[in-house]
């Protein structure tokens, strides 16, 4: 298949790991303990793991998940928020499908559906204006979220809605911003990276230019990388690279897909609706400042926040959690008290263990996995 | 039948308007001359089994909303979905029921549709549709029309299946490219309007299975994989041997179609539903034989070897293109699509 099968050769593959088991060999001769690479996306961390990446790489290297998957920092507070606006007479609460199961502290939003609220799971915010559209006696509301990546096309749908007159539209606003969740990782006392794996469908929209700080600022290298397995391990490769010269700089591997400076058209859509809330509050790693966006006063209306009443209960993360010691790479998955027992994908207590992009649950599920050990006759 | 054509709760209700429901519409599609409608069970003496036989008889509901999707529809997902259930018990299939819940408001043409695929679907696999009921329920009760259908075949004396009797060095076969009926319905549901998309696989498997049993005597078990996909019947074999089962990803048969629906939703074909194909487990030595056999019969002209099963931990592994590996585990719940 065009696009997709060339960048899973298995040829190219193995050249590729060739030269990151020379490069992770050289530098770890000249140094403790193997390299730590943080991927800082979800699809990333789903791409390591659906081809086995994690098995082909040297002992020289180790993948830190982070904390690119916007359905697992999302705090139990917002989704309890997102169910009482759910539960209004007359909502139709519509959202993305992962983030149908993950748990508030009353239950998720699937849980919700089944007690009678009208949740129904939509592929873009277009199609929630759409059922606007279809249905002006109900109020519809779309679950924002994600970082920079879905930000345009919420934007764009409020804006439509606004040309359109459509006024039982609206969003409840979670997207958050990338750069500063990387500057509070690289701000944070107990991180050991050497270099990340800089997000691909992020910098699409906002470009390689706002990360310059990680390499100037705290010499870190980056590399922005693409999803398919080949893209993961060429930036990898230029990752090492950078760390055997020395050198900390931003590089750019997904060039068919990002430019340095963005996508225009969406950064301005973004910059019109949205403005950076003071502080946003994460599962797992606290609050982070200027790390969320909310809806300029301008769009006021179309904020679900603003047109219903939500309890905005700070709900702490369970106390037996160490999701943010496994956000930052302090601790691996299963070195986590609660994985595997207390914490599993059939009812997960960690937002990592929620979405297949969540690092907890690609663990369990493609990976390091605790099964009983069965003889065979 | 009322003007407008559309269900009404008088065609439930055991007076005229059922009864012409039933003469006008359901007897003419499923054509059965041996069932009038007017007895309330049909009597088969067909299918007393000899001595040794055993009769198979299974259930099975039908809810897919769209009710028509490319490559099939409720109908024949109702008929095929029975005789598969059947014929992965190594059954000849012989006799279907079909019970009918209809929304009231639901149009006679959209009913007298999917009689006709139930009819046309069961002449062309040689089985009868020998009874069944038909109910109607107030609008908002059901969504437009449900199914269910019960079937009973006859199991030759002498063959013996079971998701038990695997062992490591058995080899995985697999009747038809994986996912493509997941993938079809998941396509029209979020109405991606793609050009050639994936159509649905819905298709008797029996004539595939007899041919199989026949050509391999020392067959372990045969499952249909259909919701979950192959991902979920092979854990279930897995579980039930205390196996490991090893595919190999290059071997994997997928469509470009499905392919590309996944890989834009973000889902695993490994776990998308069929609706007619198949996973066996045979005896290494008889591997070349099934294939040979599965791929004379046209329902499974692609068969495919998956994989084979090993010893160490009970469990699914799949050995990527790439060289690494991965579980293959049973999810938790239905496969949603990713966010980004």
């Amino acid at each position: 298949m065009k696009y997709v099968d060339e960048f899973r050769d298995p040829a190219l593959a193995r050249r590729a790991l060739a030269a990151i088991t020379r490069l992770g060999d050289t530098i770890r001769a000249r140094r403790d303990g193997p390299l730590q690479i943080m991927e800082v996306c979800g699809g990333h961390t789903h791409a390591i793991f659906r081809y086995g990446l994690q098995d082909l790489v040297p002992d020289s290297i180790e993948f830190v998940h982070g904390p690119g998957c916007p359905v697992c920092v999302l705090p139990m507070g917002r989704i309890d928020d997102c169910i009482a606006i759910a539960r209004n007479p007359g909502v139709i609460l519509t959202t993305f499908g992962d983030a149908m199961r993950v748990p508030g502290s009353q239950g998720t939003l699937m849980d919700a559906r089944a007690a009678g609220a009208d949740v129904r799971m939509v592929y873009s915010p277009a199609d929630a204006l759409e059922i606007a559209r279809a249905e002006p006696a109900r109020q519809v509301v779309f679950f924002a979220l994600g970082f920079e990546t879905t930000m345009p096309a919420t934007a764009l749908t409020v804006l439509q809605a606004e040309r359109e007159g459509i006024d039982n539209f609206s969003l409840f606003c979670n997207h958050i911003t990338i750069i500063a969740t990387i500057k509070a990782m690289l701000d944070s006392p107990d991180l050991r990276l050497d270099g990340f794996l800089g997000p691909g469908h992020v910098s699409m929209v906002i470009g390689t230019e706002p990360y310059a700080f990680v390499a100037d600022h705290y010499r870190k290298p980056m590399v922005i990388a693409g999803f398919e397995p080949l893209d993961v391990l060429l930036s990898l490769q230029m990752l090492l690279e950078q760390i055997e010269a020395g050198r900390a700089a931003i590089e750019n591997q997904y060039a068919r897909v990002v430019a340095a400076h963005g996508n225009d058209p969406a950064l301005d859509a973004i910059h019109a609706v949205y403005e950076l809330r003071e502080f946003f509050e994460w599962r797992g790693l606290g609050s982070i400042d200027a790390s969320g966006v909310r809806l300029r006063e301008a769009y006021r209306r179309f904020d679900a926040e603003h047109r219903f009443h939500t309890p905005g209960v700070r709900i702490p993360d369970p106390k037996a959690c160490q999701c943010g010691e496994v956000l930052k790479g302090v601790i691996k998955p299963w070195q986590c008290k609660q994985f595997g027992g207390a914490c599993t994908p059939d009812s997960p207590l960690g937002a990592l263990m929620v979405s297949s992009e969540g690092a907890c649950a690609a663990y369990y599920r493609f990976g390091q996995r605790r099964v009983p050990a069965v003889e065979v006759p | 039948m009322n003007r407008d054509g559309r269900i009404t709760l008088a065609h439930g209700g055991g007076g005229m308007a059922m009864q012409r429901l039933i003469r006008e519409v359901l007897l003419p599609a499923y054509g059965d001359p041996d069932h009038d409608g007017v007895e309330d069970q049909a009597l088969l003496d067909a299918v007393l089994p000899a001595a040794g036989d055993r009769l198979a008889f299974t259930t099975d509901g039908y809810v897919v909303d769209p009710l028509f999707f490319p490559g099939g529809d409720i109908g024949a997902l109702a008929v095929h979905g029975t005789i598969n259930d059947l014929a992965c018990g190594g059954a000849v299939p012989l006799a279907l029921s079909i019970g009918l819940i209809l929304e009231e408001g639901l149009e006679i043409e959209t009913l007298r549709r999917v009689a006709n695929s139930i009819g046309r679907c069961a002449r062309d696999a040689g089985v009868r549709v020998v009874t069944g009921d038909t109910k109607v329920v107030a609008r908002g009760a059901a969504d437009k029309l449900f199914i269910t259908s019960s079937g009973v075949g006859r199991v030759p004396a002498g063959l013996l299946l079971s998701s038990a009797k695997v062992r490591a060095g058995d080899v995985l076969v697999v009747s038809g490219p994986l996912g493509d009926h997941g993938a079809a319905i998941l396509c029209e549901r979020s109405e991606l309007a793609l050009q050639a998309g994936p159509r649905s696989d819905t298709r008797p498997l029996h004539r595939a299975t007899q041919a199989l049993a026949q050509a391999c005597p020392g067959l372990r078990c045969m499952r249909d994989a259909t919701r979950g996909g192959l991902g979920a019947i092979l854990n279930e074999i897995a579980q039930a041997s205390a196996v490991r089962i090893a595919l190999d990803e290059e071997l994997l048969v997928v469509d470009d179609a499905t392919r590309g629906v996944s890989e834009l939703l973000g889902l695993d074909p490994l776990y998308l539903a069929n609706e007619g194909v198949f996973a066996a487990l045979v005896p290494e030595g008889e591997a070349g034989a099934a294939l040979a056999a599965l791929r004379a019969v046209p329902e499974s002209a692609r068969a495919f070897v998956a994989g084979r099963a090993t010893g160490g931990a009970a469990g699914v592994v799949l050995q990527t293109a790439l060289g690494g590996s991965r579980v293959v585990d049973l999810l938790s719940g239905e496969q949603l699509p990713r966010i980004c």
